[in-house]
């Protein structure tokens, strides 16, 4: 499985950065997503997988009985998918408000900060 | 109220003399440890700075650094008070008294440290004050460039130096420049000898205005008149040759350091003097001259022979005499009579009668004539120039012309403008305030006083110093009448060419002037031409690497990113494949199939519904993956996500246009191909990483306390509420932030209706 696991994370990067790479504001917020889910997945395969062992102790008990799944991983992942929403929410209405105020999606077509001086 | 402000508010009477009343103190203090240096004694204080690197904060008074602060402080007095009713009224007094009192410390400290580090440290901040300080009419844009030049040029000296410095240290074990000389046999030696002595000779020929580095002082003259008399005569192009003097005894002697010293200093000394000549403003004279003077003392250092070292620091301790007082009489002139054109001024001597008087007793010093200090320095370098180690013809001969060459500039300096018929700007021409005539006055009449009693400064100061260089004592008499010998003839020889220089003033300068118009290459041109290269190539870089394209960057970006995984891979060697580990059922390979479906049809799709459709598909299998391996909390938490993402994007994107295809195929592919290197990577590291045994520890240390120590069984909520509480906090805050900032976005009003007008 960790191998499989590998590979598909190896897609999905493939296919965010594809989505980043096209100067489309909103492809490149697609691409961000799949690169988030990506990451998360990089976390997960790398802490071990335990098949159906949740990180849990049973009542009366100092500590799990048996093999339990990595705790750790999964709070970092935790954190990430909040943080990940959070910033792609803000990306967004980032490229909500870059369409209403620039009239574009288009990164390469937003010159503001950088204007096309003409000799370049 | 406005009685006590003027008489202690900015630009009050108390506060423009503050600083000289201060120097002056200072100098008086340096003055009483006299006695104690005469008899060639050393002081030493120190605290521990930075004990790992060997740097301290160590200061060291020896006949060199007492004679360098006294004419630090000293001048400084003189000139701080010279200023105060130089710029009276001036909008930018305080401004400029607390950047000269600023670089007054900076040289105390350069001059006085002992440890190299911390001198390099002063050394820099006389280069930042000093820049500050040529650019003080920064309003105008050629101040501004020669500033700039100034700073480029001793900048770019000082990182030699601290190369040169940090070698050094590395060869000699220590970086006290009062021990190093013990080491000197092991330095000389050293294979890094020959780097060490190049970076150290960057370092002072750049700082003093050596050759083929000369041209940024006289330019440096865009300063106001004071502080052209306290930076460019007395103290900070002195710093390089302070440099030089305390690296003899640790880096001079050899081979090297006697014909790059006597070659750079004789040349520097010549191309001074002859372009002095060629000037019309008397500053820019000047400025040449101390070109020049600054080549004589690196061309004596070079000469091994201790009467040479004891020529040099007499001839420092003459040139700071001489020429801040010329160079502040040059002001008085430029006050009072409105000009510092040679041409535009005659016939002031009687109502300047001052000004006359001072410019007549500096000027006589400066060209040598008895019974001055400047005889006394002039005699000992001649003798000095016979003893020199290595071509004793050649350095007497560029001594003679050098001085030939002064003669004449000090006898334009001080005739031209005092006599003949009255010419002046200023309607009444007068002598200038008390302030402004009293030091130049007192450093004219030193001048005298200290040529008629020579060993009032020789043995006091000059013969310590000349210890300090030579490295055994020097303990030379000084007097002014040595009877007739062949520095006396010499002597005579200097006069008659300087006179005949003199006396054909005009005709040179017009020589001169040909020449330059005729474009003669100059150093300065080198700058000039490295300073446009570097802003072509500037120019050049940013077009390439950053030419305003976003996907520009982002490719950039995406390929240094793969660049950087790949050469890790490489270098660490591919790892094998990892264990098998548990074959997927076919529940897994499901979700693992229709995750990457989804990963691929998010990217391949051109409409915007089914890339979040299939956006939705990857989230959703992702979740449970998560939950087959036992993350139940991140898989409740993912789909939660996933769903408000996806429907809160399906609602924007009404809003946005459609996802039509806008690059070419090939550009495409080009992209295709880089994300892949990309995956392929990540998938690869990841191998790596499943390949190795996993550390637990951590996981191990959660799984036992979770209980004892925080009361939870859920582990992954026990990491996230107790153990790492303050990360989750930390991780609220960001949301709450995004939030607030999407807020801003949706809702700034102004914005929206100045675009809806649009």
């Amino acid at each position: 499985m960790e191998i499989a696991l590998s590979i598909l994370v190896g897609i999905v990067v493939t296919c965010g950065a594809y989505l980043m790479l096209s100067g489309n504001m909103v492809r490149f917020l697609f691409g961000l997503a799949l690169l988030s889910n990506a990451a998360n997945l990089v976390i997960f395969a790398a802490g071990r997988l335990t098949y159906g062992a949740p990180p849990l102790i049973a009542p009366g008990e100092a500590g799990p009985l048996e093999t339990v799944a990595n705790a750790l991983p999964q709070a970092l992942i935790l954190t990430a998918i909040v943080i990940g929403f959070g910033l792609l929410a803000f990306t967004l209405v980032l490229v909500h408000r870059a369409n209403r105020s620039l009239g574009t999606v288009e990164g390469d077509a937003m010159r503001l900060a950088e204007p096309d001086e003409g000799a370049r | 109220m406005s009685a006590l402000s003027s008489a202690v508010g900015p630009g009050s009477l108390v506060l423009r003399y503050l600083p000289a009343a201060l120097s002056a103190l200072v100098a008086a203090g340096f003055a009483t440890l006299v006695p104690t240096i005469a008899d060639y004694n050393v002081m030493r204080v120190s605290w521990p700075w930075i004990p790992g690197l060997g740097v301290e904060l160590s200061f060291l008074i020896d006949g060199l650094s007492l004679t360098f602060a006294l004419l630090i402080t000293g001048i400084g007095a003189i000139v701080f008070a010279y200023s105060a009713s130089y710029f009276k009224g001036h909008p930018k007094l305080v401004r400029l008294l607390v950047l000269l009192v600023l670089f007054e410390i900076s040289m105390l400290g350069l001059v006085l440290a002992d440890n190299l580090i911390l001198m390099f440290v002063f050394w820099e901040l006389t280069t930042i004050t000093s820049f500050l300080l040529v650019g003080f009419d920064h309003e105008q844009e050629s101040a501004r460039n020669k500033a700039l030049q100034a700073l480029l040029v001793t900048g770019a000296g000082g990182l030699a130096l601290l190369a040169g410095i940090l070698l050094l240290g590395i060869v000699g074990g220590t970086y006290e420049a009062s021990t190093l000389p013990l080491v000197a046999d092991t330095i000389k030696e050293h294979s890094l000898y020959l780097p060490i002595l190049t970076l150290f000779l960057l370092g002072a020929f750049t700082k003093s205005a050596q050759f083929p580095f000369h041209f940024w002082l006289p330019n440096a003259m865009a300063a106001p008149t004071p502080v052209s008399a306290y930076l460019h005569s007395a103290t900070m192009v002195k710093a390089g040759v302070y440099l030089l003097a305390r690296m003899t005894p640790t880096l001079g002697g050899t081979e090297p350091w006697l014909w790059s010293l006597t070659i750079v200093g004789g040349v520097t000394a010549v191309i001074g003097s002859i372009w002095a000549l060629r000037q019309t403003d008397l500053k820019l004279a000047l400025a040449h001259t101390t070109v020049m003077a600054l080549g004589t003392i690196t061309m004596f250092l070079g000469g091994a022979a201790p009467i040479a070292l004891t020529a040099a620091a007499t001839f420092l301790v003459v040139h700071a005499f001489y020429k801040a007082a010329l160079f502040l009489t040059v002001g008085m002139l430029d006050k009072k009579a409105g000009s510092r054109e040679i041409d535009a001024l005659g016939g002031l001597a009687l109502p300047m009668w001052r000004t006359w008087i001072i410019a007549s007793l500096a000027a006589l010093s400066m060209a040598g004539f008895p019974p001055f200090l400047g005889f006394v320095g002039k005699e000992l370098k001649y003798e000095g120039a016979l003893a020199v180690a290595s071509e004793p013809l050649l350095v007497v001969t560029f001594a003679v012309l050098a001085n030939a060459m002064m003669v004449a500039i000090a006898a334009a300096v001080a005739i031209k403008p005092f006599y003949g018929r009255r010419r002046s700007l200023a309607e009444q021409p007068a002598d200038p305030p008390f302030a402004m005539w009293i030091g130049p006055a007192f450093l004219a009449i030193g001048g005298l006083i200290f040529g008629l009693a020579p060993d009032l400064v020789g043995s006091a100061l000059i013969n310590p110093t000349a210890t300090v260089m030579s490295g055994d004592l020097v303990a030379k008499q000084f007097k002014l009448w040595h009877g007739v010998n062949v520095p006396l003839m010499l002597s005579i020889l200097t006069f008659i060419i300087g006179i005949v220089l003199y006396f054909n003033l005009a005709r040179i300068r017009a020589a001169l002037t040909r020449l330059d118009q005729r474009g003669i290459w100059t150093a300065e041109h080198g700058y000039d031409r490295a300073l446009t290269g570097l802003k072509a190539i500037a120019t050049g870089q940013t077009r390439v690497i950053q030419p305003g394209r976003l996907t520009h960057y982002l490719f950039w970006t995406t390929a240094t990113l793969a660049a950087l995984l790949w050469s890790a891979l490489i270098a660490g060697g591919f790892a094998v494949l990892p264990q098998a580990g548990r074959m997927p059922t076919l529940i897994e390979w499901t979700m693992l199939a229709l995750a990457g479906f989804g990963a691929i049809a998010t990217a391949a799709t051109t409409s915007s519904l089914l890339a979040i459709l299939a956006l939705g598909l990857l989230g959703g299998t992702v979740a449970a993956i998560f939950v087959l391996y036992g993350a139940i909390d991140v898989a409740m938490t993912q789909l939660l996500v996933e769903t408000l993402f996806v429907v809160i994007v399906a609602v924007a994107l009404l809003k946005l246009p459609r996802l039509a295809p806008t690059t070419g195929a090939r550009i495409r592919w080009r992209h295709l191909g880089l994300a892949g290197a990309l995956g392929t990577g990540t998938t690869l590291t990841l191998f790596a990483v499943l390949s190795v045994d996993l550390d637990r520890r951590v996981s191990d240390f959660f799984e036992v306390t979770s209980v004892p120590e925080a009361f939870g069984r859920n582990i992954v909520n026990v990491i996230l509420v107790d153990f790492r509480a303050l990360d989750t906090l930390g991780e609220i805050a960001v949301v709450v932030i995004a939030a607030l900032g999407v807020l801003a976005l949706l809702r700034s009003r102004m914005l929206t209706a100045a675009e809806d007008r649009r």
